[in-house]
């Protein structure tokens, strides 16, 4: 591909992030699939860079993954994140940042369904106030929380304690970038970088000292698609997508995967063990699978966290290669003591894929 | 190897980048309204060799664009035209095969 066009693109694609002040929305799987994520996201953004993010226990679902399963209206759906809005009303906030990328995807679908029918933002309102008595400004900004951790990306990689980068060699890490199909498919104006060359996540990984990998199925689904997944009779359809990335991926000898969707990591990950045990095949080295991460956990590395207090030992694929690539320093004994320093069990080794 | 109750197809992994177009291009240059096919699939639930032989007009059109050989399906065909009739590109697919012969003859 033409370096030259793609940087046309992206400029063409850039969106405004607003620096301060967002109202954040957790999503409903990330916490059960990678637990340290969100509560990574805050600790960064408030923590480390001093940002005013807000969140209240009082968000629920925005529906989204119903809706996308069609067990649910669009009318439903858009009264449900009606609601949301009007938490975000009442808390004084106008930019909104979800964590969920399907969240992302259904509110830039919302706003821009009632921009082209107000008459439904009307109906939609009415429905709000008969069903709990809440009124609601819409956003001035949407912004997907990795849009956030790209916009203040340099001042992590002023933070950071490692840098992507191989410490034996000092050449930078090979990283996948894999970004959820709902973050710029739909929308692309919405995205940073749009559809064909989101930059979300290849802008942190080149900000963090790696290099970015472009192979041939690097836009392909991750292979979770809410109804391949869900119906077990069409999971042999979710993992062979995933199978098709990595068979795209292995000739780059790819060192980690870096992703912004709840169930991109998890199937990214999960799955590579479901391959090792049905074609004996594994896709990093010396049988271990390639480690999948989230951005906030990439992240979390580069500015030093422990690995574990990342969730690390969570992640089907083991990360300990990696981590010790670029120079990380961890206990291992401590991967699988809980935060009270009790220890959690085991868990069992598969056949195939090696894990530490 | 473990019974997950599921099981992974062949990997159909697709790189535009050292995939054969030839046939592709050279079927457009004969019957240029291949390109607007839009993949509906009209044209395989309508045939009739299709269930038999395996032919199917919209899969011959998708894996010439990625750069695969059709000639076996394509052979499956008999010519009765009825994908032309369902077509809503209106795309002439019988056209559309006899050239495709043509170009495997040469």
């Amino acid at each position: 591909m033409i370096y030259q066009g793609k940087q046309k693109i992206w400029s063409d694609y850039q969106k405004e992030i607003p620096d301060d002040n967002w109202y954040y929305v957790r999503s409903c799987i990330r916490q059960n699939f990678f637990p340290a994520s969100e509560k990574m996201f805050t600790e960064i953004t408030r923590n480390v860079l001093g940002k005013d993010v807000y969140e209240t226990p009082f968000h629920t679902t925005c529906g989204g993954i119903a809706y996308h399963c069609d067990t649910i209206p669009q009318e439903t759906v858009m009264t449900i994140v009606a609601r949301q809005f009007a938490l975000m009303t009442e808390a004084g906030y106008e930019n909104y940042c979800p964590s969920c990328i399907t969240s992302f995807g259904n509110y830039a679908e919302i706003l821009e369904t009632w921009h082209e029918f107000p008459e439904l933002e009307a109906k939609i309102r009415e429905d709000l106030w008969k069903a709990c008595k809440r009124e609601f400004k819409k956003p001035k900004y949407l912004a997907h929380s990795s849009d956030l951790i790209y916009h203040w990306r340099n001042e992590i990689a002023d933070k950071a304690r490692y840098r992507l980068v191989d410490k034996e060699t000092g050449e930078p890490l090979k990283i996948v970038e894999h970004i959820g199909c709902h973050y710029a498919k739909m929308f692309p104006h919405k995205a940073v970088g749009g559809a064909e060359y989101p930059y979300v996540l290849a802008g942190m990984v080149e900000s963090w000292g790696g290099q970015v990998i472009d192979y041939p199925e690097r836009r392909h689904c991750c292979g979770y698609g809410f109804r391949q997944y869900h119906v077990k009779a069409n999971r042999g359809y979710s993992i062979s997508n995933t199978h098709k990335k990595f068979e795209s991926m292995e000739p780059y000898h790819p060192d980690a995967i870096i992703t912004n969707c709840p169930g991109c990591p998890y199937f990214l990950d999960r799955w590579q063990y479901v391959i090792a045990e049905q074609t004996g095949k594994t896709y990093g080295r010396g049988g271990y699978g390639i480690p999948v991460l989230t951005y906030e956990e990439l992240a979390g590395i580069v500015l030093g966290y422990d690995p574990w207090d990342l969730g690390l030992q969570l992640h089907q694929v083991a990360v300990e290669p990696l981590l010790d690539k670029i120079g990380i320093e961890y206990d291992p004994k401590a991967k699988y003591l809980g935060l009270n320093k009790e220890d959690l069990l085991r868990p069992e080794l598969p056949t195939v894929l090696k894990c530490c | 190897m473990m019974d997950f109750g599921f099981s992974l197809s062949k990997s159909s992994t697709l790189n535009l980048d050292t995939a054969d177009l030839s046939l592709y291009k050279k079927l457009c240059e004969l019957s240029p309204d291949a390109r607007t096919c839009m993949a509906c699939g009209s044209c395989s639930a309508t045939c009739t060799a299709g269930p038999f032989s395996g032919m199917s007009v919209r899969k011959v059109i998708l894996d010439l664009q990625r750069g695969r050989d059709v000639k076996a399906m394509v052979q499956g065909c008999m010519l009765c035209g009825k994908c032309i009739m369902v077509c809503p590109r209106g795309i002439n697919t019988r056209n559309l095969i006899l050239n495709l012969c043509k170009i495997y003859d040469r």
